[in-house]
């Protein structure tokens, strides 16, 4: 992790919160014991974060230690050790780039020149205010990988081409759809899934069981006779112990 | 179940209580442990890794200093635990760690202030290797800014958070932290502004490498070549324990040593760093006044010059004895004076309504420094301990931290470092019911009264409310003496053990300066309001040309306290002896000596040659058990008799003007602090940053 | 295969509403009065007998994590706290249950409170699933409206449920670092002991679970302990959410039972290896922590704890990364040896020091730009690093270059000789170049 600062120039000299952030505050604060307060550091930075255009500033993080009656360094010190807390400005919308090994082994370095040549250099902010992007390490979405993250939205299974499409529309204030850019949903495979489509997942069967299974006294009612859903010996092969030789090979 | 635990450890078999660390086992069974990060004042980080031991059958090795006795297990057969701290698997681990620390560090040592005196110089030797593998660039970290008293050479720190820990645990100002994380992780203030703490410069001891030096000794001389001097601080009636490093005739340095009692191994700022006052103002010959100018004479001449001012009569000289006065030059002078028939002698400020009891007990902290850590409500009536007394305050915080301790105020609601009840800002809250409240269900109170509040009209109505108090919660009963004062000058104690007050029929110091005299003489006294002197000769005897010299007719140059061995008797009651660590200043004498040779010009020959004899006919003279009998006196719980009795009189009730400061600025407490410019530095920055949050 | 009927995230690819109506209709908060009324021991005893191990990673026993507890309440409270920062590279199975499925984890964090006498549970959420957080946030909404949680709810257990988040930090998915930063702190591990158990959230006795291990807990309880243990060879039972993503056909998210064969996982699941089986080189079976199994010894290996253990890597957290053979290996691992710097806390030495050397000399290895020797000098850094520092990050750490080098340490050595090879014509024609 490289060096992080307080763009102070860029921070000026105030920070307010909006006002209707106030009942997010709340919502946080209220989360917390009232003599732990300190917990809701990281939300209401983050809020902070969100109401000064995407980045924090040094105005915004006093803000925050005050709030919290907390010491600036102590504040300080979880504003830098956090990365999501982004020290200078940033674009309208800032473009966070996983590069780690799972998106790498799926073309991350390929959406990495994209990124360069449509906005220019990491944490630079296009003339026209609108993008900025950074590296970031794995965003947690890596069978979708490559991927990015763009504001608060995911743009997965991404390529060259549809990431370069995206970062056009945004730049002309265009509709973007987060998600999977190519033919699945979600997590699941690529062209449909092929498991969970058992309708009687979703009629309702499930919970015509009666009773628990295991109750500490008798009477045990069988599964079977417990309603469970289709009833039947469930999926289950017998596996045996693998011979270390097919292991060692 | 048993409270201790068995354990071998390299083959020796101790047996340690169960909440020992395992490093602290290892000690006991002789074993010595490597360590960066763990300091036993401080809460434990287990960062470093250097304090890796062995424990068989356990899959890593443990960091000695976080690991409790207590939760090693026994081995299956129920055979205590064993633990190496030697061999190939324990040297393999710390020279891992060794080659970790090392592979960031510069090799800067021949430029480093810490050479010499360097735990990771030190342990390299043990552990390092004697080539590098690390063939990438090294880290290069920017220096901080914190102050002008510790220098920061960031690219040598190892991130051992001691100094995070002290600031926030002891000093109690969250000031310092670690940023940003990994590899770029660096410790800093918050923006790089100047530490607060009166106790900044301990984190320069504590610093395990050169990343936090003193900025004031920079680039100044290397350990071995200073001669080390153990000592007593004088810069507060506390009295911590000091190593003063001169080299030549000039002192280096100042170092706290340990003093469990007194100062632990911490020291103030104003104790550490005022050593650039003892080489500058200095007053090296003596001066009389001719022409409205002061100029050099020899000692025989200033001597006779002083015989002449002295021949006014007795009633028409005072004496005033000043902070810094040791017991010597107090008890000289004032045996002196008495000789001649001067009655108008004080060593007391203005105002004073204390000391003249005859009682010790009413003017000394009784319950100590340590009981603090004993009590369990402390009521503190116009101090402000942080200034006053600013080691003994990180002992309140530490008390208050442990859960023991609440506290009181009544005074200035000041920035102590630990939370506490304020009470009111006047005399008048004594009488509130809240303070009884305040004391309910302690079994150990305090109640200290500070040097401001004993110096006020209604000082002595403060002082015997405040007793009767004592006695009423219970804050004196059998054993614990829980009432006392705390003074703020290192030689106020002394010097009223001495005797140092007006004699029957005297006038106190604010009558002495008050103009009515002829001859006036300031014993190093430049605390006290000298405006109203009018026409009066002054004969100042002192180390400092301050505020004293520059109103005086005749000058006396004195040693300073770090060019005496002299006895001083802090605040508890201790009796303590400096010891003389380079000479005097040019032509100064020792303050006993100077009035010794008066006494030889003036006919009344004193009855001692030397300063032995002086101290020998000091304890004996007192002859009870009392202030010189013994050195280490502190009284604690055997005041308690003294204490019991009913207070002195005191005319008048309390008033209701709010308390003020017995410090205004810290930094600048007597001469020699005002001579220092690192002081001077400090006591800048101290008021624009107190101007700076009045302007908010 | 799993069959359909036997699955507990039945809403994983979230073709349908995550919403309280629907998840009720997949089963989710039947029978949940009649679990906690049953009381800690029996939830610990099923939990014990259906042989969950923890979904997070380290695979310890759940229910006996959950035994450590203090058996009564005195003046702390007991806390769950459940870890969502989930930020394993490879790892993305825990947003799935999150956004899809979010019933199903509130309803487990409220049995495992009952479990250990908690009143009070803590979300934890990594700070870049937004959308997640929302997600779950909605559903707990939905369940304090309907009364499933709450004071004084129809289930009958005080309960109450925050989600918190985080803001970047891989380490914060460790668990005492997960506490600090909970606390409102850097994320910096802990030493232990003392462990959560009797110190963990505000110094009070704390479980922290991973989410996927609490989520499937009212389900084993609804089914029976023995047949959530009938999944997989013993020891190893259950069903898991495994995270299949690299060279693939098809990268997707999937439950199968615990045991089942690289082989059949990725022919089922993912339409097979890129290009082909013949063209595998190399796994990294559980999250990047784990060091890589080459094709020959993971092809028809037991994707379980014991078998992966065997193998001198690890289940972790089932996110398996599949690399085939036109990867550079030494690439991949100098990239998490990049993010094991970035992600370092910094606070003990070992770590904050290694992880930046080590990936130094991965980079340069990467170009081939080192020596021989120093392929045994970095295996002996990355000793060095391993079992020496606070928590698992040192060892995370080491494991992946550990597994480059032994089974690839060829590779290195090609790459080093190539770049070795005398070429002074071709460096000073780019010299020149430039």
């Amino acid at each position: 992790m490289a060096l992080r600062r307080f763009d102070l120039e860029a921070g000026g000299d105030s920070f307010a919160f909006r006002s209707e952030t106030e009942e997010k505050i709340a919502f946080w604060r209220g989360k917390y014991p009232a003599d732990k307060q300190r917990s809701a550091v990281i939300p209401l930075l983050w809020l902070a974060q969100k109401d000064n255009n995407g980045w924090l500033s040094e105005p915004a993080m006093r803000e925050v230690a005050n709030r919290l009656e907390m010491p600036y360094i102590r504040v300080y010190e979880v504003a830098t050790f956090y990365t999501m807390f982004r020290l200078q400005p940033v674009g309208k919308f800032h473009v966070q780039l996983c590069g780690t090994t799972p998106c790498q082994l799926r073309g991350a370095e390929s959406l990495k020149d994209v990124c360069t040549k449509e906005i220019g250099k990491a944490m630079y902010v296009t003339d026209d205010k609108r993008l900025s992007w950074e590296e970031v390490e794995c965003l947690g979405a890596c069978v979708n990988a490559p991927m990015v993250q763009i504001n608060d939205d995911f743009f997965e299974d991404l390529t060259p081409e549809s990431l370069s499409a995206i970062l056009g529309r945004l730049r002309h204030g265009a509709e973007v759809t987060p998600g999977p850019q190519i033919d699945r949903v979600n997590s699941a495979p690529e062209g449909g899934t092929t498991v969970l489509t058992d309708a009687s997942l979703f009629d309702g069967s499930r919970t015509r069981v009666a009773l628990l299974p295991n109750l500490p006294k008798p009477p045990e009612p069988t599964p079977e006779a417990a309603g469970l859903p289709q009833a039947g010996s469930p999926t289950i092969t017998k596996r045996e112990e693998p011979a270390s030789k097919d292991i060692k090979s | 179940m048993s409270d201790t635990y068995k354990l071998n450890i390299d083959g020796v078999e101790v047996e340690v209580p169960k909440a020992y660390t395992l490093m602290q086992a290892c000690e006991e069974a002789g074993a010595e442990i490597p360590r960066f990060c763990y300091h036993e004042r401080l809460s434990v980080a287990g960062n470093c890794r250097m304090c890796l031991v062995e424990w068989e059958g356990a899959p890593k090795p443990l960091a000695s200093c976080a690991q409790i006795v207590g939760d090693l297990r026994p081995n299956r057969d129920g055979s205590p635990p064993v633990i190496r701290t030697r061999g190939a698997y324990v040297e393999k681990a710390r020279k891992g760690v060794m080659e970790f620390l090392l592979i960031n560090h510069p090799l800067d040592c021949p430029i480093c202030d810490q050479g010499g005196e360097c735990d990771l110089q030190d342990q390299a030797v043990a552990y390092g290797r004697s080539d590098s593998r690390y063939d990438e660039n090294k880290r290069a970290v920017e220096d901080k800014n914190m102050g002008p008293l510790v220098k920061t050479i960031m690219t040598r720190c190892i991130q051992c958070t001691r100094c995070v820990r002290f600031v926030a645990e002891v000093a109690g100002v969250e000031e310092i932290g670690m940023i940003s994380r990994g590899e770029s992780a660096e410790i800093t203030t918050y923006l790089e502004k100047s530490l607060t703490s009166e106790l900044s410069g301990n984190v320069i001891d504590l610093c395990p490498v050169g990343a936090l030096t003193s900025k004031p000794y920079a680039f100044n001389a290397r350990p071995w070549e200073l001669r080390k001097t153990s000592s007593i601080d004088v810069m507060d009636a506390m009295g911590a324990a000091i190593r003063i490093d001169a080299k030549g005739d000039a002192v280096m340095r100042i170092l706290p040593e340990t003093n469990e009692e007194i100062n632990e191994e911490w020291l103030s700022d104003k104790s550490r760093f005022v050593w650039d006052g003892l080489a500058r103002q200095r007053l090296d010959r003596p001066y009389v006044r001719r022409n409205g100018k002061l100029h050099p004479v020899t000692w025989p001449e200033a001597l006779d010059a002083v015989k002449a001012a002295l021949s006014v009569g007795a009633d028409q000289i005072g004496v005033v004895a000043g902070d810094l006065i040791e017991v010597e030059q107090a008890k000289a002078a004032l045996d002196f004076f008495r000789g001649l028939g001067v009655r108008n002698t004080d060593c007391r400020p203005a105002g004073a309504q204390y000391g003249t009891s005859g009682v010790r007990e009413h003017y000394l902290l009784n319950p100590t420094l340590t009981g603090v850590e004993e009590a369990d409500a402390l009521l503190l009536i116009g101090a402000n301990p942080r200034v006053e007394a600013a080691v003994w305050n990180a002992r309140i915080r530490k008390s208050w931290l442990w859960g023991n301790l609440k506290v009181a105020v009544i005074g200035e609601a000041a920035e102590l470092t630990y939370p506490y009840t304020h009470l009111g800002t006047s005399p008048e809250a004594l009488n509130g019911g809240a303070v009884r409240d305040f004391f309910k269900g302690a079994k150990r109170a305090m109640i200290v009264v500070g040097e401001a509040a004993a110096c006020r009209s209604d000082g002595a109505a403060i002082l015997a409310a405040a007793l009767s108090m004592a006695q009423e919660t219970g804050a004196v009963s059998d054993g614990w003496a829980g009432f006392g004062m705390l003074h703020t000058a290192a030689g106020r104690v002394g010097a009223l053990d001495a005797g140092f007050i007006p004699a029957e029929g005297g006038r106190a110091t604010k009558d002495i300066l008050g103009g009515a005299l002829k001859t006036v003489v300031l014993l190093g006294a430049d605390e006290a309001d000298l405006s109203q002197l009018g026409p009066a000769q002054v004969i100042y005897v002192g180390s400092h040309g301050d505020a004293g010299a520059a109103r005086a007719d005749i000058v006396l140059p004195c040693a300073a306290y770090s060019e005496i061995t002299a006895t001083y008797v802090n605040t508890e009651g201790r009796v303590q002896m400096t010891t003389r660590a380079v000479q005097p200043k040019g032509e100064a004498r020792e303050g006993w000596a100077i009035f010794r040779a008066l006494s030889g010009v003036t006919g009344k020959v004193l009855a001692y040659d030397t300063a032995d004899e002086l101290r020998t006919l000091l304890r004996g003279r007192t002859g009870q058990n009392t202030a010189f009998s013994g050195r280490g006196y502190a009284p604690g719980s055997k005041g308690v008799p003294a204490l019991l009795a009913a207070p002195p009189p005191a005319a008048g009730g309390l008033g209701n003007a709010p308390f003020s400061r017995a410090i205004a600025d810290f930094y600048l407490t007597n001469p020699i602090a005002r001579a220092s410019r690192t002081m001077a530095e400090c006591s800048a920055l101290a008021t624009s940053l107190d101007t700076a949050v009045a302007a908010e | 295969m799993l069959q359909d009927k036997d699955r507990i995230f039945t809403n994983l690819y979230g073709l349908h509403s995550p919403d309280l109506e629907a998840a009720k209709k997949r089963g989710a908060w039947h029978l949940t009065k009649e679990m906690l009324d049953l009381g800690p021991d029996w939830l610990c005893d099923q939990i014990k007998a259906s042989g969950l191990r923890g979904r997070g990673g380290a695979g310890f026993p759940t229910g006996l994590k959950w035994t450590f507890m203090p058996k009564e309440v005195r003046e702390r409270p007991h806390y769950l706290v459940v870890n969502a920062d989930e930020s394993e590279p490879g790892t993305c199975k825990d947003r799935e249950i999150m956004r899809h499925d979010p019933h199903l984890l509130i309803e487990g964090c409220m049995v495992a409170s009952r479990a250990m006498r908690a009143h009070k549970c803590y979300v934890y959420i990594r700070g870049e699933y937004i959308a997640e957080r929302h997600a779950l946030e909605k559903a707990v909404k939905e369940a304090y409206e309907a009364r499933l949680i709450g004071a004084n709810n129809l289930n009958g257990w005080d309960f109450d449920l925050y989600v918190h988040h985080g803001a970047g930090a891989y380490i914060c998915g460790e668990e005492t670092a997960l506490l600090e930063s909970l606390e409102g702190k850097k994320g910096q591990p802990r030493l232990k002991p003392p462990f959560p158990a009797n110190a963990g959230l505000y110094g009070c006795p704390t479980t922290v679970n991973n989410v996927e291990s609490i989520a499937v807990v009212p389900t084993i309880l609804r089914r029976g302990a023995q047949w959530f243990s009938g999944f997989g060879r013993p020891n190893n039972s259950g069903t898991k959410l495994f995270c299949i993503s690299g060279h693939v056909n098809r990268p997707c998210n999937v439950e199968e039972e615990m045991s089942i064969t690289f082989r059949e996982l990725i022919d089922t699941h993912c339409g097979g290896i890129r290009g082909g089986w013949e063209n595998l080189k190399a796994v990294i079976p559980g999250g990047s922590s784990v060091p890589m199994v080459p094709a020959g010894q993971i092809m028809d290996a037991y994707m379980d704890f014991d078998t992966l253990r065997d193998l001198k890597s690890g289940l972790g957290t089932a996110a398996v990364i599949v690399m085939d053979k036109q990867t550079d290996l030494i690439k991949a691992i100098a990239r998490l040896a990049y993010f094991y710097k970035h992600e370092s806390c910094g606070q003990c030495t070992p770590c904050r020091e290694g992880t930046g050397w080590m990936w130094r000399v991965m980079e340069r290895m990467v170009r081939g730009e080192a020596t021989h020797d120093e392929i045994d000098t970095l295996l002996d850094v990355t000793r060095q690093v391993e079992g020496h520092t606070i928590c698992a990050l040192g060892d995370a750490a080491a494991w992946p270059i550990q597994g480059l080098i032994r089974h690839f340490r060829h590779e290195i050595e090609e790459r080093i000789n190539r770049y070795r090879q005398p070429r002074a014509l071709v460096q000073g024609a780019v010299i020149a170049a430039e």
